[in-house]
């Protein structure tokens, strides 16, 4: 068996990942609602927290990191981050611009 | 670290089950819901552009400053954070923390899910008291696509977990139940990760 | 209509008033429907066969099995969508300057199953029970990951078709096009049931396809035999793969139009609608998200099989392999870089046009790579023209047209001149019908031996092809100049007496196409009368290269009695090369099979229910079939199955039969592949 080490190396991430999502999400809260910069600045700010939320998750409770010997299934989620990005930024830039023509 | 090393070899990205218990095919299955749980992310990520695309569209009705509130959803915020009783669940599972840790661990993690949706039909309730219905806009239809979406999907999830407790009561943890919550462990976290997307992009750009 | 009160609380909107009783037409298509259905069902109880369909077929989660079936759809749906499109041409030749014999409104139903029909229910199923054959076979596996998934996604697919076959009787169905395009779907202006046939319809397909994408895909990635290495694998796995991969990536994205679009027709939501805030141009970028990925869906695997086809019947290695899978995955990834093309004419500005009609133009370079390459495979090959690669040949003149005409599309500019008229339907059909139907029907020619263990008839093979081909550019060159002249997509009456001659010349394709098809279904037949004369038993008729031909025809339903191992590329030529093709018997060890389950025909009839009480608002059905599913798929989780054993003396039986065969087998030079000689053993050294 494994034995201690192992779990307790896992739970320590685990851990990690708890006061990374509750300190980052925390801190977008208390952007928003003490406000103490721009709508702009703060929801650029926002969106960073957020990914850094996304990796932190990845990284500590479903376990993804870089180092795997398995790389070809890294690069499934890497290759679907790709098409999300293409389809939502693509569908973003279309409908805004023409959003903005008809008005 | 000897111990280290073992449990280092992976068989597939992300969760993976103790050296001693993995079964070469169990690959097969968690890759398979990987790829199933990518196929989903498609569809929220269109979601959320749709909801980007209709979000400025009130057509007269109430915007996001009427109809959002920071407490809530900062509460269901926490409440999510059921990621971490899973992962202990998870943890007790691959390292045989005995049955009653892993059985009270996911009836944590299925009380805090409950807790989430009911928060969210309160919300839902409330915001419908205001007049802000989905007919109202498309700002609101996005909003109760969207938001709702991760509601069934977390329900779904709910009733997930209570069919592996009762199996896991029926006939313990063998093969096919490691395996099934190895995947709803995954299901479970990638429903926290679309949650932060919701409240980032959702909640807190509408009350800026 | 008292029967109309009394069926309202229980029946929705449904009452008899749905038959299309005021049509001619409509009724006569609608009574072959019903008598059809029922003849066949006739024919099943009078042989008594119920009992066997059901255990050995419906039930049965055998991918090979599963594939067949898949095809069996396809070609029925095929047979429906062709009759549909010669009404339509012969409806346009006589409509010119008065109205014909059907009404608009027929005319727009007719336009709109034809094209759902030809995508989600004759390409998709065609290419999905192909690959479902052929594609476990070629990697060495026993079945799928996932077997009973694979019968869940025929079975929801197949509900899918037979939603659309039930609105032809209780009628009507949508008028939108097979793209559904809103705000003309919304139920402002199209308030009857027809959208929500259309909408169930693709939805049940298109979760089908879903599953099916993940299946393939894990398959390929875990399930090769030893040393197959993915650049080992036969490039038709490779274009699988890169389909699979479509449809799980582009599948939601018509998940999420159809499903919003839904919602404003059944619960008054604005997300397409023309007031409200909605916007329609959502909708069409959300279809095109998927409806462009899918164009590639149900190309790739053509191009797979024509390169099969081409190094089979040229004796040759597939020339430039590496270049082909590069460009197999450059174009799968481009393909979600285009989108826009679709609705260059929407209103965005001239740089976003721009853009994605330069990315659309890039997509022709590696399908040129391919182009070459499949030349270069026959190069100094020794040709055999048989029916399959006949289609082959047809293929490359016919989609290299189409291709052309493809890029003048590309330029916005030009796009804004044809625009809506039937220069883009000329150009898409030549793209798909020899794109993917003829890929598939090459498929079917090429893989019927393995599959049931003798040949088709080469006769009739060739009548058909030379049907299909001539009434293809019949029918298809005509509607380039017609809408160079400016004739409009979807009329159902033109106004102008020059478009005349060039209809009755296209009206004449149409009735060759559908000659064609009489051409399938009698090569068919006389194939199953003569099918002594033209046994392969032995496994091996075309001297193939993969390892779908080193099992017996057709093959065990544990595929391989030992799972092979590989050496290279085209590993069963090689190990017919050096003597090591068919392995001595041994002793054997028992093979773990899946059991049979009724899950996947269940989910699908509940499926079915569902679907159908949303299209009639019978809202009980609806809720009974959702629920259904639920607790079917809950309790389906409780039920431990073991699995199925072959004990090592069944192996040992079937294998000793098969070598028999072998044994018997005179091998046959390939100038004598296409007689009876062929026993299906191949002459090496010849």
């Amino acid at each position: 068996m494994g034995g201690d080490g192992g779990f307790r190396r896992e739970l320590r991430d685990y851990v990690v990942g708890l006061v990374l999502a509750l300190g980052l999400s925390g801190a977008a809260f208390a952007l928003v609602a003490w406000a103490p910069w721009s709508a702009r600045t703060t929801l650029g700010v926002v969106a960073a927290l957020a990914v850094l939320q996304l990796v932190a998750h990845f990284r500590c409770f479903l376990h993804i990191d870089l180092k795997q010997s398995h790389r070809d299934d890294l690069q499934l989620i890497l290759f679907t981050a790709a098409i999300i990005g293409l389809m939502v930024a693509g569908s973003l830039w279309i409908i805004l611009n023409q959003n903005r023509r008809m008005m | 670290m000897s111990a280290g090393s073992a449990s280092e070899r992976r068989r597939h990205p992300g969760l993976n089950l103790h050296e001693s218990d993995a079964h070469p095919s169990d690959g097969e299955v968690v890759f398979g819901f990987w790829v199933f749980m990518m196929s989903d992310a498609v569809l929220f990520a269109l979601l959320f552009a749709v909801y980007a695309s209709l979000g400025a569209n009130t057509a007269g009705g109430p915007g996001p400053r009427d109809v959002f509130e920071l407490d809530p959803a900062a509460m269901e915020t926490l409440l999510l954070l059921s990621s971490f009783t899973f992962g202990i669940a998870s943890l007790a599972m691959k390292y045989r923390r005995g049955m009653a840790l892993l059985q009270g661990m996911l009836a944590t993690t299925l009380l805090l899910g409950l807790g989430f949706l009911g928060l969210e039909v309160h919300d839902f309730v409330g915001m419908e008291d205001t007049g802000a219905l989905p007919q109202v806009s498309a700002f609101l239809s996005a909003f109760y696509v969207l938001v709702p979406t991760h509601f069934l999907h977390v329900s779904l999830g709910c009733v997930w977990i209570v069919v592996m407790m009762v199996q896991l009561r029926m006939s313990g943890l063998d093969r096919i139940t490691r395996t099934r919550l190895l995947r709803l462990g995954l299901f479970w976290h990638f429903l926290d990760i679309v949650w932060v997307m919701i409240f980032s992009f959702v909640f807190l750009r509408g009350l800026l | 209509m008292r029967i109309e009160a009394l069926a309202g609380p229980w029946l929705g909107r449904l009452s008899l008033s749905a038959l299309p009783t005021d049509s001619p037409v409509a009724m006569g298509a609608a009574l072959v429907a019903v008598f059809g259905a029922l003849g066949v069902a006739g024919y099943i109880t009078g042989k008594g066969k119920w009992r066997y369909l059901w255990r050995e077929w419906f039930t049965s989660v055998d991918h090979k099995r599963i594939g067949i079936m898949y095809v069996v759809l396809a070609l029925v749906m095929l047979a429906r969508a062709v009759i549909e499109a010669l009404v339509m041409r012969l409806q346009q030749a006589d409509a010119v300057n008065r109205s014909g014999f059907i009404s608009a409104e027929h005319f727009g139903q007719l336009f709109s199953t034809h094209g759902s029909i030809m995508i989600f229910f004759m390409a998709m199923p065609f290419l999905t029970g192909v690959i479902n054959y052929v594609m476990p076979l070629q990697i060495g596996a026993r079945d799928v990951s996932f077997p009973v998934l694979n019968s869940i996604s025929l079975m929801l697919t197949a509900a899918g078709a037979a939603l659309v076959m039930i609105s032809l009787v209780l009628a009507p169905f949508s008028t939108g096009g097979w793209s559904g395009y809103a705000p003309f779907t919304e139920l402002r202006f199209s308030p009857g049931v027809g959208v929500d046939y259309w909408i169930w319809a693709v939805t049940l397909s298109s979760i089908g396809s879903t599953l099916t994408g993940i299946n393939f895909a894990v398959t390929i990635y875990k399930k090769r035999a030893p040393g197959m290495h993915l650049f080992r694998m036969p490039l038709f796995c490779w274009t699988a793969l890169c389909t699979s991969i479509l449809m799980i990536f582009a599948m939601p994205a018509l998940t999420v139009a159809t499903a919003l679009l839904a919602l404003d027709r059944y619960l008054g939501m604005h997300f397409f609608t023309s007031g409200g805030g909605g916007n329609m141009m959502v909708y069409a970028n959300l279809f095109w998200l998927f409806g462009h990925p899918e164009v590639y869906i149900v190309v790739l695997p053509s191009f797979g099989v024509f390169s099969e086809l081409f190094s089979t019947f040229s004796a040759k290695k597939l020339y430039g392999y590496t270049s082909l899978v590069l460009a197999t995955m450059t174009i799968a990834v481009l393909s979600f870089t285009v989108w826009l093309h679709h609705f260059f004419t929407m209103g965005q500005s001239a740089h976003i046009n721009a853009a994605f009609g330069i990315a659309t133009m890039l997509i022709g370079i590696p399908t040129g790579v391919k182009v070459y390459d499949w030349i270069l495979t026959m190069f100094r090959g020794r040709v055999r023209f048989t029916t399959p690669l006949l289609w082959g040949l047809a293929f490359l003149v016919t989609f290299v047209i189409g291709g052309l005409s493809g890029i003048l599309l590309a330029i916005p500019p030009v796009d804004f001149l044809v625009h809506n008229t039937t220069f883009l339907v000329a150009h898409f059909h030549n793209m798909l019908i020899p794109g993917t139907l003829f890929g598939m029907i090459a498929a079917y020619q090429f893989w019927f031996p393995k599959a049931f263990g003798f040949r088709l008839e080469e006769r009739w093979g060739r009548v058909a092809f030379g049907c299909w081909v001539i009434g293809f550019y019949l029918a298809f060159m005509p509607l380039y100049v017609l809408g160079l002249e400016g004739m409009p997509r979807r009329s159902a009456e033109v106004f102008d007496e020059a478009f005349r001659p060039w209809l009755l010349v296209a009206a004449g394709g149409a009735v060759l196409i559908v000659l064609g098809m009489a051409a399938l279904a009698l090569q068919l037949a006389m194939s199953i009368r003569h099918r002594d004369r033209n046994r392969v038993r032995a496994g091996d008729p075309w001297d193939g290269r993969s390892l779908e031909w080193s099992t017996s025809s057709p093959p065990p339903e544990y595929n391989f009695a030992k799972l092979p191992e590989v050496q290279g590329r085209d590993a069963f030529w090689t190990m017919k090369r050096s003597g090591r093709a068919y392995p001595p018997l041994e002793r054997y060890a028992p093979i773990m099979l899946p059991e049979n389950s009724a899950i996947g025909p269940l989910l699908g009839a509940l499926g079915l229910a569902t679907a159908f009480g949303l299209v009639w608002r019978i809202g009980w059905m609806a809720g009974l079939g959702t629920a259904g599913a639920l607790v079917a798929v809950i309790g389906w989780s409780f039920v431990r199955r073991p699995g199925r054993t072959v004990d090592e003396r069944q192996v040992e039986r079937t294998e000793t039969r098969w070598h028999a065969v072998l044994v018997a087998a005179v091998p046959v030079s390939r100038e004598h592949e296409c007689d009876p000689r062929n026993r299906g053993l191949a002459d090496v050294a010849a």
